[in-house]
């Protein structure tokens, strides 16, 4: 029984350390995969060492000398075996060893931004964004192939083929696995944030019944957010994302019914919003703010959360402000959806006419062609307008384009309410 | 998950914050500690408490109040201070707990508990108290 115990704390141990030590391991050896091999000897070596010898103080320590043990004596092999193809009959002894010393070296460095290189590289753009959320999670997140491939409703085949595909193009690709500075950061940067709100979104938009590793997807990246504003404390849209999330991730257990079914956001019961995670949303706006990214379109998105999170009721929402954030929104980060919400919010905020003006720029867009929310914002508007008969057509119109068999209950019911 | 990570009172503990030598490394040490749990991305909150000389109790019995001022006398089952953590779990919670500096001059305890969550409430409440429970947390909202 000892024994399964201590079996599981070195497991655990080696969960909490894995991350810094392949990013350790990855910088000396300059291959992700490699270094992963290197991580999973030293796992082997405490699990031999540790039943005997208890937990050593500094694990992630003891972690990293075994692994680096064996990356040297590996190197020491290879260097033998080319000094015999060589024939050239140096003596061994009497010659300076420098990469071995230089592997030395490079572990005794400061390893602060280990991590955060190896965040940068997993998501590097050289990467497709669902291979970059793959081996993220792997490496950084230390989730199973298993665990990956359930959590993004794939097969374990699949990911199995992608992590390693990546692993072998950023090998290829010969990085550094250094954080990038200067204007080279902002583009990493944006590859980085766009994965960790990749896997937030999979989480979040896992519905009741599903494996529960996908909802377990938005704390890891709330998990990676934190991390990230943590390493970068003075990079606003890291901020902006992170209160993005934790605004988000402060509904999720107001939006699902009792029987399963989804609740929208004006009709979620308030008092099931998780406090803790808004005021820390709500804090890191402001940090993103006070770094003068209030524009940026993580801080934008947040912000409009943070209007509905602020919000006692659904009616004391301040749809004048939203209105007026996504006017921001759409100039920052252009889209037909954008354009939408952006109608609905002036029809909130200035009435139906409003958001009938606006709709009517954007009704010819092809990717809104078939999106069953566009007449639905349509029909409310002309339905707010009184006009009644043109109402009951764009809700039909609504019914027909959605799959979701709830709505279009709700719509049908709207539709039959014009008839007066 | 998320869970309340408890510092245990002592002796040391009761007697309130002293500006020694041992209190300001412990200061540093636990600094340090909590940049770490930051820089993992697992703490969430956390502060310290007074001593119980400070606190009060009200003791229930049938329709019966009585207000008991501290200090308290079981000692090491007081609270001195709390964290709140997001884990995968609770193995987790149990080594970064074991990294923690001893938060006390001599011998200390600290406690790991998970919280409720929506779940474990549900199959416990009734509709009707779920109601009420949303409608206090509702009022207690900061805005």
């Amino acid at each position: 029984m000892a024994a399964t115990e201590t079996h599981q704390a070195i497991e655990t141990v080696f969960r909490i350390e894995q991350a810094r030590l392949i990013a350790g391991l990855a910088r000396m050896v300059r291959d992700v995969g490699r270094a992963e091999e290197l991580a999973q000897d030293a796992l082997v070596a405490a699990l031999a060492d540790w039943p005997k010898t208890g937990v050593p103080d500094k694990p992630g320590a003891w972690l990293m000398a075994a692994a680096k043990r064996r990356a040297i004596d590996a190197l020491r092999r290879d260097k033998m075996q080319a000094k015999k193809h060589d024939e050239i009959g140096r003596d061994l002894e009497g010659e300076r060893d420098t990469s071995v010393e230089d592997l030395e070296g490079a572990l005794d460095d400061d390893l602060g931004d280990e991590l955060l290189g190896l965040i940068f590289t997993a998501c590097h753009p050289v990467l497709s964004p669902e291979a970059r959320a793959a081996l993220t999670l792997r490496l950084i997140g230390g989730l199973t192939t298993d665990e990956i491939a359930r959590a993004f409703l794939s097969n374990e085949t699949t990911i199995a083929q992608r992590i390693v595909r990546a692993k072998k193009t950023l090998r290829d690709a010969g990085l550094s696995f250094e954080v990038p500075r200067g204007q080279e950061r902002a583009a990493r940067l944006a590859s980085v944030l766009e994965v960790i709100y990749l896997i937030f979104n999979e989480g979040y938009a896992a519905t009741a019944g599903e494996d529960l590793i996908r909802p377990s997807l938005c704390a890891e990246a709330q998990r990676l957010g934190r991390i990230l504003a943590a390493a970068l404390p003075d990079e606003s849209e890291v901020f902006g994302l992170l209160a993005l999330m934790e605004i988000q991730a402060s509904r999720l257990g107001a939006r699902t019914a009792p029987d399963g079914s989804f609740v929208s956001l004006m009709e979620q019961n308030r008092a099931r919003w998780d406090q803790l995670l808004i005021r820390r949303g709500l804090a890191a706006l402001e940090r993103a703010e006070a770094l003068g990214g209030a524009d940026g379109p993580y801080a934008l998105q947040a912000a409009l959360a943070a209007c509905h999170a602020r919000a006692r009721k659904a009616e004391d929402t301040d749809w004048k402000r939203i209105a007026s954030l996504y006017d921001t929104l759409r100039e920052v980060m252009p889209s037909p959806v954008v354009d939408l919400n952006r109608a609905v919010a002036h029809s909130m905020a200035f009435g139906p006419e409003a958001g009938l003006t606006l709709i009517g720029g954007i009704e010819q867009a092809a990717t809104l062609h078939s999106y069953a929310p566009l007449p639905a914002a349509k029909g409310d508007f002309l339905f707010r307008a009184g006009r009644l008969a043109e109402a009951k057509t764009e809700f039909e119109r609504a019914a027909v384009l959605t799959c979701n068999e709830r709505e279009k209950a709700f719509l049908l019911k709207r539709a039959a309410a014009c008839d007066g | 998950m998320r869970v309340m990570v408890m510092v245990k009172a002592t002796k040391d503990s009761e007697e309130g914050l002293k500006p020694t030598a041992d209190t300001a490394e412990m200061f540093v040490a636990m600094g340090k500690f909590n940049e770490e749990l930051v820089n993992a991305g697992i703490m969430l909150s956390g502060d310290g408490l007074k001593p119980s000389s400070q606190g009060k109790r009200v003791a229930f019995d049938g329709p019966s109040r009585t207000v008991i001022d501290g200090p308290f006398a079981e000692t090491r089952e007081l609270v001195a201070g709390y964290w709140i953590w997001e884990v995968k779990d609770m193995a987790e919670a149990v080594e970064w707990v074991k990294r923690c500096p001893n938060p006390m001059p001599g011998p200390s305890e600290i406690e790991i508990r998970p919280f409720y969550e929506m779940a474990d409430l549900a199959e416990a409440m009734p509709p009707e108290a779920t109601e009420i429970h949303d409608r206090v947390r509702d009022k207690i909202k900061d805005r």
